[in-house]
């Protein structure tokens, strides 16, 4: 596929991007947006460190070609501000630390404030599922990234378990 | 402590770690640099306490060759040890430089001053001076050795509720080396085989250098590599020149068997360093068993990357090592340049838990960098990150020991073979690069080593803390093995402390004893006791729990390296398909606490990571080569599998500061080897201690 017009809404500006439509939506993002919060981890789909939500579903944008994503609506954690449940996910994770390095710590916040913005929102034993398919975290800060997770589901008025 | 730190002995100059800005900041440049863990954070509270200024009134600079104090490597939770203790000196003594400016413009003395939040106040006063008012006045330009010892304020900072910095800007957009940019910057990928052993031959560089956006094909001996505009190109590039390449095998590997079974081929260099062996009458019991674990991988979540630029002969890097002064002193080996035309930034990289690729990426940035006049970023990919990054030695531990009448230690034999546990850049006579050794002008690798003791490398943790009777310890160093290793966290702790705590339960059990009342009783060092008890208090030991029907627990014991933090572990865990582990419990004196939160995070950390490495991970081979090129084949602890923890501290006041990131390793392995015997009344001695190991043991 050659360089063509690729027309998306990343954080909230629309974009007309002239790139291969195969290009990945994370680099995408990275090289042509500046936008580098989403992270290079495995590059195949394994670890989650380049998680973003697209039309408010949490996806891996590492794998995710940048035609498919025509016409939807990118959000990255460069929009935290402008977005309540992402920013209410953030505000957690940076009070709790739940994090060491942090390199994997963007993708799993993506994550969590797609599924937390679900309705009906799922519960804990659905987010562990989710996370054990789709991130990996190296340092091992586990578990306070769980208690962030009751935290949040406790802040949103649901049972924690 | 009355005499100035080594570390600040070394670099006396205060300028080197401190800088007194014009906006109301106090610069704090540290040689330890940041790994993830928050070092840098607890560094500067350090500063901040003993200068009497506000967290936010730090700035903590990047280490940097040029500009800041040499410390070294920041390993083996040294950060805080040593760095934190040349840190704190040194603050205090600027504390009092700008206490005698402030008393002369305050027409007072020093000591009737205070400070708060970078202010020097006469105490009952408002008014006051702050260091930046007192900027002219403080000379940063004077060397440590010429000043008197300072007093020093110390002291815990609970750390609950703050932030570190660097973690805020991490977790709303860039942050890491990956995320750096430059003017002009290019991308950079190197060409590595997936075998071990492979060399690289020819490969169609035309064909790459054709691909629009490539600015270079850069071949030097066997070393390959891509610059280009972007790095989808670099990539598209690469992808080229792997289709085309051509390989020579220098040798086959030899089979993986998961048990090293390679090692009985292998000659080892053999150090018996404790021989307390004396004639006695022969114990009623012996007992004899052998451990293993395999080659472990780094595996970090982010790929090695570094940047480079050349400029008039003189070489720019920015690296995410663990080391950026015996970084330069190897670049500036490689390319032949003097010391000073070679500077090292750091930059932070994703969690470092050792000698991963950071320093092999620097050296392949470099390359690329010299044949174009402009910046490049390198990254390695997935598969290189997980089979090119050095990883942590596979270990064999054989044990024996006699029991006496009354169901005593009275002799100790400990083994250890396993390749090196430290093949870090800078070790030695030689360049231990990997690209060095690829060029066609190669660098020889230093020769073989470990790390000396009493820290060790494979015999790191070899001795026991408990009183056994006469002790042999024989250290069997093997050469490089078919992978290549070098610094995991822990080092050889992890495997000696599995082995020794294993050891020590199944000893218990043929005395019919209970396994903490059995330590215990061969154990007279205060600390290490009080860590013991603390576990067992928190975690309700029940000497009289049977254990079995698939639930149990059990416990390990050490002290880091001999000399470190000590650590006491309860694991319980659930065995029925799969090894479910429960709970851990954990008890740590890692003397005073500089940063409290930090401190259980890290150990959190460990305990997490170690449960990974004891119950899931071995990095192997094939004939073909790597077999870890994904995350697919190297599965870690993942979110469902995390157990409850609970960490007990156990505070020494005066006694100072030992890192906690590395204590767990050892003793949580043995727990949950411990534990799962507990459960089935059958104990694994090889891990990862996977399913298919118990059911083997359990028809064995
Ligand atoms: S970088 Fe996308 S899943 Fe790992
Ligand atoms: S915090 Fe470092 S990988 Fe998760």
């Amino acid at each position: 596929m050659g360089a063509q017009g690729q027309d998306l809404t990343i954080n909230g500006t629309a974009v007309t991007l002239s790139v291969d439509g195969d290009t990945s939506l994370l680099s995408v993002l990275r090289d042509r947006m500046d936008l580098k919060g989403s992270r290079i981890g495995c590059t195949e789909g394994y670890c989650g460190a380049c998680t973003v939500l697209v039309d408010g579903k949490p996806v891996q944008s590492c794998n995710t070609p940048v035609w498919s994503v025509a016409g939807k609506d990118v959000t990255t954690i460069e929009a935290a501000e402008r977005h309540p449940v992402l920013s209410e996910v953030q505000k957690v994770f940076v009070d709790l630390q739940a994090a060491q390095c942090g390199y994997c710590t963007n993708g799993i916040m993506m994550t969590l404030a797609g599924l937390l913005g679900q309705s009906p929102r799922p519960d804990r034993a659905h987010i562990l599922a989710h996370l054990d398919e789709r991130h990996l975290c190296r340092c091992g800060v586990h578990v306070r990234v769980l208690k962030a997770i009751d935290q949040l589901l406790a802040q949103s008025g649901g049972a924690t378990a | 402590m009355s005499e100035c730190p080594a570390n600040l002995k070394a670099n006396p100059l205060l300028s080197r770690w401190f800088r007194l800005d014009e906006r109301p900041l106090m610069g704090v440049r540290s040689g330890k640099v940041e790994l993830g863990q928050g070092a840098t954070t607890a560094l500067a509270m350090i500063a901040a306490t003993e200068l009497g200024l506000e967290l936010d009134q730090i700035d903590i600079m990047p280490a940097d060759t040029l500009h800041g104090p040499d410390e070294g490597y920041t390993a083996g939770s040294f950060s805080i040890e040593h760095g934190g203790a040349a840190m704190r000196w040194a603050a205090a003594q600027v504390r009092e430089l700008a206490a005698q400016a402030a008393a002369s413009v305050l027409g007072t003395t020093a000591d009737q001053l205070v400070v708060e939040a970078g202010q020097f106040r006469r105490q009952g006063h408002n008014e006051g001076v702050t260091y930046w008012q007192l900027r002219d006045r403080i000379d940063l330009e004077v060397s440590a050795l010429d000043l008197p010892a300072p007093v020093l304020h110390g002291g815990t900072i609970d750390g609950k509720g703050m932030q570190r910095p660097d973690l805020v800007g991490k977790l709303s957009g860039a942050g890491f080396i990956q995320d750096m940019s430059l003017p002009d910057l290019l991308h950079g990928r190197v060409l590595r085989p997936d075998h071990p052993q492979d060399r690289l031959l020819a490969c169609d560089e035309a064909a790459a250098q054709a691909l629009d956006g490539v600015v270079a094909v850069v071949r030097d001996g066997h070393f390959a590599g891509v610059v280009a505009r972007t790095d989808e190109i670099a990539l598209s590039a690469l992808a080229l020149l792997r289709r085309s390449a051509t390989w020579q095998r220098q040798a086959d590997l030899p089979p993986d068997d998961g048990l090293n079974g390679w090692m009985d081929q292998a000659s080892p260099l053999s150090t018996c360093f404790l021989d307390e062996a004396q004639p006695g009458p022969s114990p009623a019991i012996r007992h004899a068993a052998r451990y293993s674990r395999p080659f472990i991988a780094h595996a970090s979540i982010g790929p090695a990357c570094a940047l480079a630029q050349w400029h008039d002969g003189r070489l720019q890097v920015w690296s995410h090592s663990q080391g950026i002064y015996p970084l330069r002193r190897q670049l500036a080996r490689t390319f032949g340049l003097d010391h000073d035309h070679v500077n090292v930034t750091h930059a932070h990289g994703a969690g470092c838990y050792g000698h991963n690729g950071a320093d092999d990426v620097a050296l392949d940035a470099a390359l690329l960098a010299r044949a174009v006049k402009a910046p490049v970023m390198c990254l390695w990919t997935r598969a290189d990150e997980l089979s090119w990054s050095p990883f942590g030695a596979a270990m064999r531990m054989e044990l024996s020991a006699g029991l006496d009448e009354a169901g005593q230690i009275v002799a100790w034999n400990h083994a250890v073979w396993s390749p090196t546990h430290l093949a870090r850049p800078g070790f030695g006579d030689g360049v231990n690069l990997l690209a060095a050794g690829d060029l066609a002008q190669p660098h020889a690798r230093p020769p073989l080593a470990d790390a000396p003791r009493p820290q060790g490398g494979g015999d790191r943790n070899a001795v026991p803390l408990y009183d056994v009777g006469a002790r042999k310890i024989t250290h069997h160093l093997l050469p490089q093995g078919p992978l290549r290793s070098s610094a995991l966290r822990a080092l050889g702790a992890h495997g000696n402390v599995f082995a020794i705590e294993s050891f020590m339960d199944e000893l218990a059990a043929l005395a019919g004893r209970d396994p903490l009342e059995f330590r215990l009783a061969h154990l007279s060092e205060p600390r290490g006791r009080a860590v013991i008890e603390a576990v067992a208090k928190a975690a309700h030991w029940n000497p009289d729990d049977e254990g079995g029907e698939g639930h149990g627990r059990g416990l390990g014991f050490a002290r880091y390296k001999n000399l470190g933090a000590y650590c006491a572990v309860i694991a319980e865990v659930e065995v029925a398909e799969t090894v479910r582990l429960v709970k851990v419990t954990a008890a740590v004196d890692a003397g005073e606490v500089i940063h409290r939160d930090g401190l259980l995070n890290q150990i959190e950390g460990g305990i997490i990571q170690a449960a990974s490495w004891t119950l899931k991970e071995a990095a192997g081979w094939t004939q073909d080569g790597f077999k870890t090129r994904s995350w697919a084949d190297y599965p870690i602890l993942n979110f469902s599998e995390i157990p409850a923890i609970d960490i007990v501290l156990v505070t020494h006041n005066g006694a100072p500061s030992l890192g906690g990131g590395e204590c767990a390793a050892g003793p949580v392995a043995a727990a949950i080897g411990n534990a799962i015997a507990h459960a089935l009344g059958v104990r694994v001695r090889d891990m990862p201690l996977t399913p298919e190991r118990i059911t083997q043991a359990i028809h064995a």
